[in-house]
């Protein structure tokens, strides 16, 4: 299998566990796995991605424009910021909330990523989720990372199976967070599968 | 596997790891008896990764600054034992005096310099080449272009260092140190038998004449250095025989092995080694070529190189690169810069079919910015309303709250190194009497090289406001531990260096101690030390938000709320948003520091309770 993931969003949001997690779970499937974070300034509220390379014949550390066969964005803005990174064959999972930059917010432009979301919709294959409505039963915005690996191994883009990402899952969280992380994944699943 | 020299075999474990830690772990397996750092990013896992995995009698330590940790790394590496000094490419900098010296000395157990250099530059003040360093000290330097890479060429620095009795730099790169690979490491790790130090003044005492002596010896050395690297498993000749090589150093040759995946005809050439540069492998790969490109960040250094060993063998070779303008000098390189390149200077087409994202709306700009909470904002906005209307000049320093920079707080108007804003605020008060001159230093920047611009103040006769910023951690580059926090990398508790005792110790008569998130408090002990002659001094406690549990939630009540966006204007705290014209605080954000709370002119917003 090769398959090439890129992980957006902003700084703080938890672009990285995912990423790990799914590293994780592709070399537990028997593939060999390369990844690379932006670990730096711009965690403190920047733009970040991580890049997950899995498949062999694989050299530079960042996925190269038009060869991401999946989008993870927690954020539509950061969406589109990536989406140079995608295949015009390849799928986006996309949160619908914005998270307002400061200097959005001292302008007061009014952004809100409704017309992100609409932009992504003309450009490549789409999947939507309001991060701030599918965790509202889990009381956190925290558990959305977990969310969204469920979405990406649902839609079936992800070529990696529920049990081994589920495995995974466990294996990084906290004991006692297992069960409501099963529960976040399963919400993620179901949305992934439509 | 291309060691250098034979590898031992050993029972192994698959660890999926950091580039910095692929470094880490190859120190121990070379047997690391001594670790020390300053931390920078992209160079800071390293020393973690050391403290994390077992290390039964490897020292390890968090040094105060690089120069620090490569003195104390050098007298370690006199004494036999194999030592690893980690900094960012700022660092070599500081630590280029010890470096430079030690160069002449040499050493007895290995001692290698990781200096991480960061092309863009992502999150440094300068774009500096670390090759350029170990050229100036005539040291060796390994160049990785991968994890894997840095796991295996740690462990032949060493081997290399103690062979010539010479330091020697590994130099990664950002996309290198934060890249992930599996690696193959031993399942323990014990650090190398030392002999001890064994004293020989005509050795370890630098005189001028030790140095003459050691100078010929150093060149004479390097040229077989430079015939040995010649053979070096990394430094390959990849394609066939052709008129157009293509040269790459560092990661650039994994960008530009990914642009060649379908054309493996191309004759590409890594150089690992930049310095002593392998004249004789290069003469083999340049044969028949008559025009070469160079794919390196940072500064043309094997270009150059390539053009005097033109000049030197009277090669008939075209050498291109930066000079020419076939690359950029600046910034970062990619698989798509390199393509391009690539596609201009062989006549095939590469890249990618890409979405067109011309058309795409306008993007918000997301510039990094100070936590939600951070304590840091609180101190600028206390020293901002403090100085309203007067004439003041505010000097920063390295670390998070360099981000004070931006609007709306707008509290630092200079920035340059480690602990330059100390003693910048004294040039500004020598050449403008009337202004209130304020240096802004962070805890760990203070232990760096903060105290030494006190004493210069003190002695000079500067009048200035020193406001240590203490959240009790290193916090820009992954919450390091230092001297001000009471813990070590040996896992200590330790005595806390009391900031205060230090400026009191020195002479600083005014040294007050302000919760900073006390607002009223805090703008009160500035307006008291800005009226005041001579060096003052406020020490702004209070923790990273990042380590401390919130204190609770902010409210905004929609009803009180008069939509005046004063808290939005003043603070510009990223959890504070404009919903429908009234104020919202992202719950998720906020950690209930309040500050918000203090500006807003109609009491609408209060604690989780606020009704």
């Amino acid at each position: 299998m090769n398959k090439d993931i890129l992980i957006c969003g902003v700084g703080g949001q938890g672009t990285v566990l995912a990423s790990k997690i799914i590293a994780a779970a592709a070399m537990d499937e028997g593939n060999s796995v390369h990844s690379a974070e932006t670990i730096s300034m711009a965690q403190r509220g920047g733009s970040v991605t991580s890049h997950v390379r899995i498949g062999e014949n694989v050299f530079s550390p960042l996925i190269p424009f038009g060869s991401a066969d999946l989008l993870l964005a927690f954020e539509p803005a950061e969406a589109v910021r990536s989406l140079k990174y995608l295949k015009p064959e390849g799928t986006a999972v996309v949160n619908t909330s914005a998270t307002m930059p400061v200097t959005e917010s001292l302008r007061a432009s009014g952004y809100d990523g409704k017309n992100m979301a609409e932009y992504l919709k003309t450009k490549c294959a789409c999947i939507f989720v309001n991060s701030d409505e599918v965790c509202a039963p889990f009381g956190s915005n925290k558990f959305f990372n977990i969310i969204l690996l469920g979405i990406a191994v649902g839609s079936g883009k992800l070529g990696i199976s529920e049990e081994t990402m589920l495995k995974q899952i466990a294996q990084r969280v906290p004991p006692r967070f297992v069960e409501v992380n099963r529960q976040a994944f399963e919400a993620g699943l179901k949305i992934g599968k439509g | 596997m291309h060691y250098l020299f034979p590898a031992a075999e050993v029972n192994a474990l698959k660890e999926y790891v950091m580039g910095n830690a692929a470094l880490a772990l190859g120190a121990l397996s070379a047997g690391v008896g001594l670790v020390a750092g300053y931390p920078g990013t992209p160079s800071s896992e390293i020393i973690e990764t050391v403290s994390k995995y077992p290390h039964a009698g490897v020292h390890v330590e968090w040094s105060v600054n690089e120069k620090a940790a490569l003195e104390v790394a050098a007298a370690a590496a006199y004494s036999g034992v194999r030592a690893l000094v980690t900094m960012k490419q700022m660092g070599l900098n500081v630590a280029s005096d010890p470096l430079m010296c030690v160069s002449y000395v040499g050493v007895k157990g290995g001692l290698v310099v990781v200096s991480a250099d960061d092309p863009g530059p992502i999150s440094s003040q300068t774009e500096q080449d670390s090759r350029r360093f170990a050229d100036y000290c005539r040291i060796p330097v390994f160049d990785p272009a991968s994890p894997e890479e840095a796991f295996q060429m740690v462990q032949d620095a060493f081997e290399l260092s103690e062979k010539y009795s010479t330091p020697v730099i590994l130099r990664p790169t950002t996309r290198v140190c934060h890249a992930y690979a599996s690696i193959e490491v031993p399942e323990t790790y014990a650090p190398k038998e030392a002999e001890g130090f064994v004293k020989d003044s005509k050795k370890w005492v630098i005189f001028p004449r030790l140095s003459y002596l050691n100078h010929g010896k150093i060149e004479a050395r390097n040229t077989e250095i430079a015939s040995l690297v010649s053979g070096y498993g990394y430094n390959s000749i990849e394609g066939s025989a052709g008129e157009k090589a293509v040269i790459a150093s560092g990661v650039s040759y994994a960008y530009v092995k990914e642009c060649l995946k379908g054309h493996p005809e191309v004759r590409l050439v890594r150089v690992a080694t930049a310095f002593p540069f392998p004249e004789e492998f290069m003469l083999k790969a340049l044969s028949g070529v008559k025009e070469a490109l160079c794919f390196e960040e940072l500064s043309p250094y094997i270009e150059e190189q390539l053009l005097k060993l033109a000049g030197k063998y009277g090669l008939n070779v075209r050498v291109r690169g930066k000079l020419d303008n076939s690359l950029p000098h600046n910034g970062e390189y990619s698989v798509e810069l390199c393509a391009s390149a690539l596609s201009r200077f062989l006549g095939i087409e590469l890249g990618l079919e890409q979405i067109d994202i011309s058309d795409a709306p306008a993007l918000p700009v997301r510039p990094p910015v100070l936590c939600a909470g951070c304590p840091h904002r609180a101190s600028f906005y206390a020293v901002k309303r403090a100085m309203q209307g007067k004439k003041a000049v505010f000097c920063g320093d390295i670390g998070c709250y360099t981000l004070g920079n931006a609007m709306p707080l707008d509290m630092v108007d200079t920035c340059l190194c480690m602990g330059a804003g100390i003693t910048m605020a004294q040039g500004f008060y020598h050449t403008d009497k009337d202004s209130v001159c304020f240096a802004f230093v962070g805890d760990s920047t203070f232990f760096a090289s903060g105290m030494t611009g006190v004493a210069n103040a003190l002695y000079n006769e500067a009048d200035i406001v020193l406001i240590v910023l203490d959240n009790s951690t290193t916090a820009m580059t992954g919450h390091q531990p230092h001297p001000g926090t009471g813990r070590n990398m040996m896992g200590n508790v330790v005595d806390v260096i009391s900031i205060e005792s230090v400026l009191k110790g020195m002479g600083v008569k005014t040294v007050l101690t302000v919760d900073p998130l006390e607002h009223e408090a805090a703008v009160e002990a500035v307006k008291t030390c800005a009226a005041q002659k001579g060096v003052k001094a406020i020490v702004f406690r209070s923790p990273c938000i990042a380590l401390s549990k919130p204190k609770g939630k902010c409210l905004v009540d929609a009803d009180k709320c008069i939509g005046c966006k004063k808290c939005v204007r003043e603070l510009g705290c990223p959890a504070l948003t404009v919903k429908d014209g009234k104020v919202f605080i992202d719950r998720n954000l906020c950690t209930g520091c309040a500050l918000c709370a203090k500006v807003c002119p109609a009491n609408a917003i209060g604690g989780e309770a606020h009704e």
